[in-house]
């Protein structure tokens, strides 16, 4: 087995048992890693059982998966995963940082949270030596003081227990903040100040472990190659191609912020009731007052994307976060109506202090914002609070109070889908009509309406992980931007930027050869191996439970709005087409191997014998007929 | 390089994008394999941001090279560069110690010193930080003496003063 460790952590955060278990190389010949290898796992131990599985109680798992060329390619990548209380399916979820290297070199290729510890705690690594430590210092702390407590803490131990050895660096680390803590739907894993596993809202089942963070040291070398010096061709033709993106690395994908809102008319404004703006202020170079780095990345990255923006002085004064990259200029700037550089990047500081995912609360706030326009939710039902379009205060205070779960902001929590549905209830109201999400998760700031973005009409619709931007079901399967694809990625574990380019993307399969010695194609990874794991995904979306679930017929859809047409802009007029959606959704289940009812079907399943998740859809297939 | 003078390698900290490139072809090339902890450019990141690549500054009076009680380290007269003969050292940490910057530590995996050899005088780390356009490392010629000394501190304290710079003095405090 070569690129791997070979072992894999499994922490009982119940009874604090600690082990290491092993994956045989035809497992890991057959779901690779990260994303894929997660969906084995929470498939056997709890596929059974799925849609009984509470996402935040202590049956549930949460994963962190590394995969073979995770630290070989550039830009260190680590996949959380578990059973998601957004979607109630699966969501391969990843994260940047130098956490998922240091756990390789501590001889891990993963984490396997089980049970719920009683107390917080936090997991520190060091080697083998793994230890659960006390974490009430810490818990109800924000990223700040988090990190900047946890790296003096370890550090500390680290001297004095090999003394003369030297400085020690800091271990890297994975945490939560308070609205993980608290169990919001919407809160995210974090590391560094700005790094989420967004989507999945995985921070809210580490906060139901009671887990603050993890912290992990390494020393040793990355696992043995197959092939050290194809490795290492591989790695630098992949450096080099990446290295000629220029305009991607000088802007970073917060580039986007003016291109995909004024030419594409493809980003959220006001809670999505507009795609289009022509904010000049949100234009390529207007963030670029308050970086005082232009370039940031994590480890092997080449294309460092990341810009460190920081507002010294006026009202937001002290704010430090990235560009902000594109997902948060369009989420906590443009659909909240603020146009301003300033109140962007202090909102999206803020919500990565809290731990919140900015897209995730990015479009609950905008959501709340539009119920506050048409009356639905009054002052009084804020607290006090004006919800204006444009007012970044007010939207900061909302943000603390979802994190508090303090009055309304508990219904909030429960993320955009949940808090309509229980504020429909409420205000006798469909307050559905205003969630843009698609399986209980809010769709990424890149929308279809003008068709001149890059999703698919079924990108949301069929999407195995609902709204996430990053994952897109695409027909043909094998484009580019297919959810095939964005699997291998995830599965890697790899960072999709720094294989923008065409010429780095050839090079990938050779990498992953002469890192584990597999000769896999093209081919094979999109008729079996992408496959294997995207009908496991959607095998769990369907079972999902326990209070959500979802039925094709009605959510593989998008949302409502987006058949409503744009008032304003270039592509006025425009909206999506009913029966063209259910054509094309008609069409990809055909395509992907499922059945007309949008279930995987059973002779796919054997073809990839996965006969255990085509008994337990059997429920699903009765249900639907 | 037209300058005439020893090889040195110039660092701007705040230029530094935290990619750990130089780790990674340091550690392949001393040690075969990708190894951040036994690269001889270790990069610190004590706080999110301020990445600093911590390594030898050849110091014009070598206090590791006097501190050593076994006579295991040297000087390159073509570079500057300290040398550590591994099998006369016994990891006692005295030039730890004894250097400003606390930049040696004891291999992770065998019982010696680490410390730059500035690759011979031809820097990989240099290299792979120019490429990407960071230039956080930079090859200078003749930045020895005095100078060169003043850049042998801990990461501690380089990391304070660019957090003071860079995040302002309040979470400067904090650290
Ligand atoms: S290669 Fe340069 S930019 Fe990258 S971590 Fe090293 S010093 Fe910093
Ligand atoms: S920086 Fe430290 S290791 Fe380098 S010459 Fe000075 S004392 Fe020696
Ligand atoms: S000059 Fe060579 S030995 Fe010194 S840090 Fe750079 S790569 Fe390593």
């Amino acid at each position: 087995m070569r690129g791997y460790a070979g072992k894999i952590l499994e922490v009982d955060l119940s009874t604090g048992n600690i082990k290491e278990i092993r994956i045989e190389e035809e497992i890991l010949r057959q779901y690779i890693g990260g994303r894929g290898l997660a969906a084995k796992i929470l498939w056997d131990r709890l596929g059974d059982r799925w849609e009984e599985i509470d996402p935040l109680g202590p049956e549930n798992l949460l994963l962190a998966l590394t995969g073979p060329l995770t630290g070989f390619a550039p830009g260190g990548r680590i996949c959380i995963s578990g059973k998601s209380p957004q979607s109630n399916g699966m969501i391969g979820s990843t994260i940047g940082g130098e956490f998922p290297v240091e756990l390789k070199c501590a001889g891990y290729d993963g984490i396997i949270f089980t049970g719920a510890a009683e107390k917080p705690v936090y997991l520190l690594i060091k080697d083998s030596d793994v230890e659960i430590k006390d974490a009430s210092h810490i818990w109800g702390k924000g990223a700040r003081e988090t990190v900047l407590t946890l790296v003096r803490e370890a550090r500390r131990e680290f001297e004095s227990r090999s003394r003369s050895r030297g400085l020690w660096k800091e271990p890297s680390m994975i945490y939560i903040g308070p609205a993980g803590e608290r169990l919001c739907r919407v809160a995210a894993v974090t590391s560094k100040w700005a790094h989420a596993a967004g989507y999945g809202g995985y921070g809210a089942v580490m906060g139901s472990k009671k887990l603050k963070a993890v912290l992990v040291k390494g020393t040793g070398p990355l696992p043995d190659v197959f092939n050290p010096e194809g490795t290492l061709e591989y790695a630098d033709k992949i450096v080099k191609a990446t290295l000629k993106l220029d305009f991607f690395r000088r802007w970073g994908t917060g580039a986007a912020g003016y291109t995909v809102g004024a030419e594409l008319s493809a980003e959220p404004v006001l809670n999505w009731q507009e795609e289009w703006h022509d904010e000049k202020s949100f234009g390529v170079d207007k963030f670029e007052t308050f970086w005082v780095k232009r370039f940031w990345g994590d480890f092997g990255c080449a294309i460092t994307c990341l810009k460190l923006a920081v507002i010294d002085s006026g009202p937001f004064k002290g704010a430090i976060t990235d560009n902000p990259d594109y997902e948060n200029q369009a989420y906590l700037g443009t659909n909240l109506g603020i146009f301003k550089p300033e109140g962007n990047i202090y909102l999206t500081a803020l919500a990565d202090e809290l731990g919140f995912c900015g897209i995730q609360v990015g479009n609950l706030l905008a959501f709340a914002a539009e119920l506050y326009q048409r009356g639905i939710l009054t002052k009084d039902d804020l607290e006090g609070i004006e919800l204006e379009w444009g007012n970044t205060k007010a939207f900061a205070d909302l943000l603390r109070m979802i994190a508090e779960r303090r009055g309304i902001g508990d219904i909030l929590a429960e993320g955009t889908y949940r808090a309509a549905l229980k504020i429909s209830r409420l205000k006798s109201v469909d307050a559905t009509a205003y969630a843009v999400t698609s399986k209980g998760i809010a769709i990424g700031a890149h929308g279809m309406r003008s068709g001149k973005d890059y999703p698919h009409y079924v990108s949301y619709s069929c999407s195995v992980q609902g709204g996430d931007h990053t994952s897109v079901a695409y027909i043909p399967l094998e484009h580019g931007s297919s959810e095939l694809r964005a699997i291998l990625y995830d599965s890697g574990v790899l960072c999709w930027f720094n294989f923008f380019s065409p010429e780095a993307q050839e090079h990938l399969w050779g990498l992953l050869e002469a890192v584990t010695g597999w000769k896999i194609t093209p081919e094979e990874w999109l008729n079996v191996i992408a496959r294997r794991i995207l009908h496991i995904q959607r095998a769990m979306l369907l079972l999902g439970g326990p209070d959500l679930k979802w039925n094709p017929k009605v959510h593989d859809d998008v949302p409502r709005r987006w058949y409503e047409p744009l008032t304003k802009g270039p592509h006025s007029g425009k909206a999506l087409d009913k029966s063209k959606m259910q054509e094309a959704v008609k069409e990809y289940y055909r395509v992907v191997g499922w059945d007309e009812n949008g279930v995987p079907a059973s002779e796919e399943l054997k073809r990839l014998e996965l006969d255990s998740v085509d008994k337990k859809l059997e429920q699903i297939r009765q249900s639907l007929k | 390089m037209s300058q005439p003078g020893l090889p040195w390698i110039f660092r701007d900290y705040q230029r530094c994008s935290g990619c750990r490139r130089c780790e990674i072809v340091c550690s392949l090339s001393h040690e075969g394999k990708i190894w951040p902890e036994a690269s001889r450019v270790r990069v610190f990141m004590l706080v999110p941001g301020i990445e600093i690549p911590h390594l030898c500054a050849q110091c014009y009076d070598y206090p590791c090279v006097e501190a050593c009680p076994v006579g295991a380290l040297s000087t390159s007269k073509e570079t500057g560069a300290v040398l550590v003969d591994r099998e006369k050292c016994i990891a006692c940490g005295r030039c730890i110690d004894a250097c400003p910057g606390k930049v040696p530590y004891i291999h992770p995996r065998d019982n010696y010193a680490v410390i730059c050899d500035l690759c011979g005088g031809d820097p990989k780390c240099v290299k792979a930080c120019s490429e990407g356009g960071w230039n956080a490392l930079q090859l200078v010629r003749g930045f020895v003496g005095y100078n060169s000394k003043l850049y042998a501190k801990t990461p501690e304290a380089i990391t304070k003063e660019l957090a003071k710079k860079l995040y302002g003095e309040e979470l400067a405090e904090v650290i």
